[in-house]
């Protein structure tokens, strides 16, 4: 058991930053334009398959930099090319806008690279088991990721709370307008969030694309678990975006290792009643199963019964 | 120092100013009064460049109409909004930081002369923008857009909602900006405080201006007072 629970605390840590990383850059765009960015999975897998191509090049490590930076850069023009000529059109034609960008990102990955999944390895100088507890091992790649992150977040809180421009991003969250009339580019802010939060997306694609899988579909599969996040910790909020992150992501590692089902926990507390039919096949399904479908049941409570999110402000 | 002529700015089909002319000379503090809602507040956003303008807006000899908001405010023009816009997250300290244009930056006011001036507002230094009193909001956004260092400053309503003391206090300030002479357009329903501290004052209704004159015109002027002004 405590092997288990020492391994799923890790195991979530892992996900939880990978996932904050994503949404990190998503609620931070969102808070400041008010867009709602669904290319923003796309971006992540960009980097994981610039990582891929990099790496097969010059090795992970430059790719591990050049990759992010292409990626940032890529969201930077997205920003100043497409979003700010849309933006005049409302809202509702730039979340059009981002959509018609994921599908235009995913084709263009299925042309080039194609269907399958690429073979993208660990890199060997981290391809070997950190520590062994009981009998299970760690790997240090997992290690590295969590560090990675780690440093990401504590690189973004110092870049927010201590610098100008963190200060200025903190100001145009509520008042962009305000920002302006002191003499600031906002639009120029704009642009430098929406290239970092993409570069952020880039970062979590190159050790993600590793860690998870390399592929076409890797967008569509992470985007909407990205959502749940900002949506469970409150769309703007960046600390809600990161409590709700490692939230869901222990809430899937953990009950991924938990065996039990509905019939199992009546019988834990002395009730053995007698079921069939679709009852009986809903009393058998094992909590283990119901993992991939818990982070959006919790999104649709929190929206039913608290819909600001964890640390959002906003009601809607 | 401002001359505007012939400006028109809309809020979608509503054309809400219709042909305004109005000027302000080096070192003047002029008053813009009026109804609510006669256009006197979007004048003000419309020389900020937050609102798209029609027509002529020269500052300092150069046309900025149409020009970023960001570029208006670093020709050294300053805007005292209404609704204030104090930077809830952010500390005074820091919301004082960002009325500097760059860091670095060194003019006529710094942090240490608007801590003297309102010792309030050094006491709440470490305070968020967001926990202060809508007094001490109202100092704290007109001492960070001093610290900008503006020549020409718009001031929106300084004294709406604030108590008699507070009023006062806003009016000694903005005799205190002129000395240092940097040019004021207030924009007020006050009368009273608009008579005592402007040199000239204008009247707007219906989207444009309909008075022009010095305080001694107007408090002679009882009937320009009750058409315009009183409600």
């Amino acid at each position: 058991m405590l092997e288990y629970l020492l391994f799923s605390v890790l195991n979530s840590l892992v996900l939880g930053m990978l996932l904050f990383m994503l949404s990190s850059g998503l609620t931070l765009i969102f808070s400041m334009m008010g867009v709602l960015n669904f290319a923003h999975a796309s971006f992540y897998m960009l980097g994981a398959y610039f990582g891929y191509q990099i790496t097969q090049a010059v090795g992970f490590w430059p790719a591990l930099v050049i990759a992010p930076l292409l990626v940032g850069v890529i969201g930077a023009l997205v920003e100043r090319y497409g979003l700010r000529t849309v933006h005049k059109y409302g809202h509702v034609a730039e979340l059009l806008f981002t959509v018609g960008l994921a599908f235009i990102i995913e084709e263009g990955v299925n042309l080039i690279w194609g269907r399958n999944a690429m073979t993208y390895p660990v890199p060997q100088s981290l391809d070997f088991p950190l520590f062994t507890l009981f009998s299970t091992e760690f790997s240090t790649y997992r290690m590295f990721m969590l560090l990675i992150s780690v440093a990401i977040f504590i690189g973004l809180y110092m870049v927010l709370t201590r610098t100008r421009i963190g200060l200025i991003i903190q100001a145009a969250l509520t008042h962009p307008q305000g920002v302006s009339a002191l003499g600031h580019n906002v639009p120029m802010v704009f642009m430098m969030v929406f290239g970092g939060g993409s570069a952020l997306a880039g970062v979590a694609g190159v050790i993600g694309g590793i860690f998870l899988i390399t592929e076409p579909a890797m967008a569509a599969t992470l985007g909407p678990i990205v959502f749940v996040v900002i949506v469970v910790g409150g769309m703007g909020s960046l600390t809600g975006a990161f409590v709700a992150s490692l939230l869901l992501a222990a809430i899937q590692t953990f009950a991924v290792g938990l065996e039990y089902s509905l019939t199992d926990l009546f019988a834990l507390v002395g009730i053995h009643g007698q079921v069939s039919g679709l009852l009986e096949d809903l009393g058998r399904i094992q909590l283990s199963h119901t993992g991939p479908i818990l982070p959006y049941l919790f999104m649709v409570l929190m929206l039913m019964f608290r819909p600001k999110g964890l640390m959002g402000k906003r009601e809607s | 120092m401002l001359e505007i002529k012939d400006l028109h700015a809309y809020y979608g089909r509503s054309h809400i100013l219709q042909g305004v002319n109005l000027n302000v000379k080096e070192g003047e503090i002029v008053s813009l009064l009026g109804r609510n809602g006669v256009g006197r507040s979007t004048t003000c956003m419309t020389i900020m460049g937050l609102v798209q303008p029609h027509g002529s807006i020269l500052y300092k000899g150069q046309q900025i109409a149409g020009r970023k908001p960001h570029d208006i405010a670093r020709k050294g023009i300053g805007f005292v909004p209404e609704d204030r816009w104090i930077f809830p997250g952010l500390t005074v300290l820091q919301n004082l930081q960002l009325g500097m244009k760059s860091s670095k930056q060194s003019g006529r006011w710094r942090i240490e002369d608007v801590f003297s001036i309102f010792p309030r507002l050094g006491e709440r230094s470490n305070v968020h923008g967001g926990l202060i009193s809508g007094g001490e909001k109202q100092m704290l956004t007109i001492c960070r857009t001093l610290m900008g260092d503006p020549d020409f400053i718009m001031i929106d309503e300084p004294t709406e909602g604030l108590a008699p003391m507070m009023v006062e206090q806003v009016g000694r300030l903005i005799e205190e900006i002129a000395r240092r002479g940097i040019s004021v357009l207030l924009v007020e329903q006050k009368l009273s405080i608009a008579l005592k501290i402007s040199q000239r004052l204008y009247i707007m209704g219906h989207g444009h201006i309909v008075y022009e004159g010095t305080p001694a015109d107007i408090k002679k002027d009882q009937a320009v007072r009750k058409e315009w002004l009183e409600v």
